[in-house]
């Protein structure tokens, strides 16, 4: 019976596989159907994982296995409680406290780990000795490195209009700019291609064993 | 103070969060591991939030039979099995409310949560991400036309890449002497993947982070309150 | 003769359909080159000493596992090959059961490795930067118990791991927000903890600059190139390096169209002016 559901499984992985793929002619009710059902079972999946993983290990058990040493959680569940009154225009207003919590503690840590890695580390690793690269192309490199970084940092400055010689940094800065983003169509190219490859060797390999 | 409160609350929760980098000792610390456990128990309810929404809008499309109906409901049963099937046997190594399904688990191979997972979940999530290839070559063709000098650059950068990082560059410069090296189609990939394009991406990072950093500071000051919605 | 535009578009799906399907059915055997980035990272797994315990967190779901699923497999077996202990965690809740498949398969090489003792997975918790930043205060907080329900306390390999400046590194194989970048700014800017690991390759380009002299990231593996990198580099013949041809000739195909695109740029232009 095992088989069975085995080759029914990936019977049903093809049959989804090929509605999803049947976009390409045109839209049609096997791509709206699994499209629709893609959205249930994802939704179902986070919820089953949003109860086992954070509502029953994070709280209700602590609650059950020791509710005076965890009294304190019951702020978090009343907040979260207060979190779902969202779904009630009269009682919408409620929700304001625990998103301002959420928000105040995102907002607080945003500010010190952007300021760190994004700000200061990434400042820190363009103060660089260009000339201290062993060979020619490292000194090319690091030059273009730190050229790249202040006119590319110069170019996102728009608090004042850049005019004239002003310009000249700003147009060097989109040169850098464009490079990047040349490289990363080339990387975009990579990924999407490697996703069509991993669907196609399932077709291949599982479905129709034309390939080991 | 609807309104005001919440405004107070985040300016309370912000600044603590931030003291306590600076003053690493009781309570900050304590207020602050304290405020991450209720972080996470508040995502929950928030993800709960997410999901009780889609269900009553869909159920909203199904009852007054707006166009495509049809496929909402069978969304809201797909939805409706994968639910029951974790709740009651649970996930993989996760027992569910009756156990984990010994008898059923059996029969299909893997418990039921975890075959419609493997089986519908999976391919479809891979295959709609998948398509991208198709639009993306679309795009090749139609799109990425050289107009000028900028255009130049993002075209060459891209063929470099594209070829450097894969077999094609190693067989088709495989042959340059040692001296002339550079200009290997990997080696020039990875060039330009770790000096020009971390320039940019790092000048992209610097200033969006210099964005983030001001975003919330406004937030904390109360100067920016579009998260609280309308006046009401 | 003038293709419709409709017709154009399927000519270009039927032919990439093609030219991915062909090197699968008929493998080439081509070698590619192992980057710098991909290098370092090996040099991380290799050399931290034994019986030190790792996180691989698997920040990702289904649609990006073609890339990342290898990476994974590739790192857990390196890690076990190095008598590493490995703690699954994932920021993803489809990383859950990313992980235990992941598992599932290098176990086949490696039946010895024991649940508990050489590995574990803690499973998903919310809240991405927020709570790898309480991780890092305490990790028995955010995990009280493993995907099997057996309490953090009561888990051997973990009897000494208290919170996150207690593992040797952290590999995040990441396709997105909340994923490596939280990993980084948290676990390496914050608490010091070496982070490496992996992302889809569209993401790549934007990871690269973290990867710096100060070592934010210590290498990256970046899409499925990388993953195949990583596989040659610990002799694994494994799912990656067999894609790569089929990944090759489509990269081939696509410069091909950008060609001809152009050339039919121009030539439409060069009929304007005249």
């Amino acid at each position: 019976m095992i088989s069975f559901m085995n080759v029914f499984g990936i019977w049903i992985a093809a049959f989804f596989t090929i509605s999803i793929f049947s976009f390409l002619y045109k839209d049609n009710p096997f791509y709206k159907l699994s499209e629709q059902i893609f959205v249930g079972l994802s939704a179902a999946y986070w919820l089953v994982y949003i109860i086992y993983s954070i509502m029953m290990p994070n709280l209700f058990t602590k609650l059950i296995e020791d509710f005076s040493g965890n009294a304190i959680l019951l702020i978090p569940a009343g907040l979260g409680l207060m979190m779902l009154m969202r779904l009630h225009p009269k009682t919408q207003w409620l929700s304001r406290y625990p998103i301002s919590i959420m928000i105040g503690t995102t907002a607080g840590i945003s500010m010190l780990r952007y300021m760190k890695s994004d700000i200061l580390e990434q400042v820190t690793a363009t103060m660089i000795n260009p000339f201290s690269a062993p060979d020619a192309a490292g000194v090319v490199g690091n030059l273009l490195l730190i050229i790249g970084t202040v006119t590319g940092v110069y170019f996102f400055y728009f608090s004042k209009k850049q005019e004239g010689i002003f310009q000249i940094p700003s147009k060097i800065g989109i040169w850098f700019l464009m490079v990047s983003f040349g490289a990363t169509f080339g990387y975009t190219v990579m990924a999407r291609v490697s996703l069509l490859i991993g669907r196609l060797e399932f077709l291949l390999r599982d479905w129709l064993h034309i390939i080991t | 103070m609807k309104r005001s409160l919440p405004l107070i609350l985040a300016f309370l929760v912000g600044f603590v969060v931030i003291l306590s980098e600076f003053i690493p000792h009781r309570p900050f610390n304590q207020i602050v591991s304290t405020l991450e456990q209720w972080f996470m128990i508040i995502s929950g309810f928030a993800i709960l939030l997410g999901q009780i929404s889609l269900i009553r809008m869909n159920t909203h499309k199904i009852v007054n039979k707006l166009p495509d109906w049809q496929y909402y409901l069978a969304g809201l049963i797909s939805f409706a099995l994968m639910l029951i099937f974790g709740i009651l046997w649970g996930m993989q190594e996760t027992p569910g409310l009756l156990g984990s399904g010994e008898g059923i688990s059996s029969w299909l191979g893997a418990k039921p949560f975890d075959y419609l997972f493997t089986n519908a979940y999976m391919p479809l999530s891979a295959t709609l991400f998948s398509l991208l290839a198709f639009f993306i070559a679309s795009a090749a063709y139609r799109a990425f036309i050289i107009r000028g000098l900028e255009s130049n650059l993002l075209m060459i950068t891209a063929v470099i890449v594209i070829i450097g990082r894969t077999s094609i560059g190693t067989m088709l410069t495989g042959w340059l002497p040692e001296s002339m090296q550079f200009w290997h189609f990997p080696i020039l990939a990875d060039f330009i993947m770790e000096y020009p394009n971390s320039a940019a991406q790092r000048a992209i990072l610097i200033s969006a982070g210099l964005g983030i950093v001001g975003s919330s500071l406004r937030i904390i000051l109360g100067i920016e309150r579009s998260y609280l919605g309308g006046e009401k | 003769m003038k293709l419709t535009a409709i017709v154009e578009r399927r000519i270009i799906y039927s032919v990439l359909l093609l030219a991915v399907a062909l090197p699968l059915i008929f493998p080439i055997g081509w070698t590619t080159e192992v980057s710098d980035y991909t290098r370092i990272v090996y040099e991380l797994v290799e050399t931290t000493p034994e019986d030190k315990v790792v996180i691989v967190s698997f920040d990702y779901d289904p649609s990006t596992m073609t890339e990342l699923q290898p990476m994974a497999e590739a790192m857990i077996e390196h890690a076990w090959k190095r008598n590493q202990k490995v703690i699954a965690t994932a920021l993803w809740p489809m990383g859950v059961q990313m992980a235990e498949q992941a598992f599932t398969k290098v176990l086949l090489d490696y039946p010895e490795k024991k649940r508990g003792e050489d590995f574990v997975n803690l499973g998903y918790k919310v809240g991405g930067m927020v709570t790898v930043q309480a991780m890092g205060r305490n990790l028995m907080e955010v995990y009280p118990t493993d995907n099997q329900n057996t309490a953090y306390q009561d888990i051997p390999m973990l009897k000494n791991v208290r919170r996150l400046k207690d593992v040797a590194w952290i590999s995040s194989l990441s396709s997105g927000v909340p994923g490596i970048k939280e990993w980084m700014m948290v676990a390496r800017d914050n608490y010091q903890v070496p982070v490496t690991g992996g992302c889809t390759a569209i993401s790549a380009p934007g990871f690269f600059p973290y990867v710096n002299e100060q070592r934010q990231l210590y290498g990256l593996l970046g899409g499925l190139k990388g993953a195949s990198e990583y596989e040659s580099l610990i002799g694994r013949l494994g799912s990656a390096t067999t894609k790569m041809d089929a990944q090759s000739i489509a990269h081939l195909l696509i410069l091909v169209f950008i060609g001809l695109g152009n050339y039919r740029a121009f030539r439409n232009k060069r009929r304007q002016n005249s």
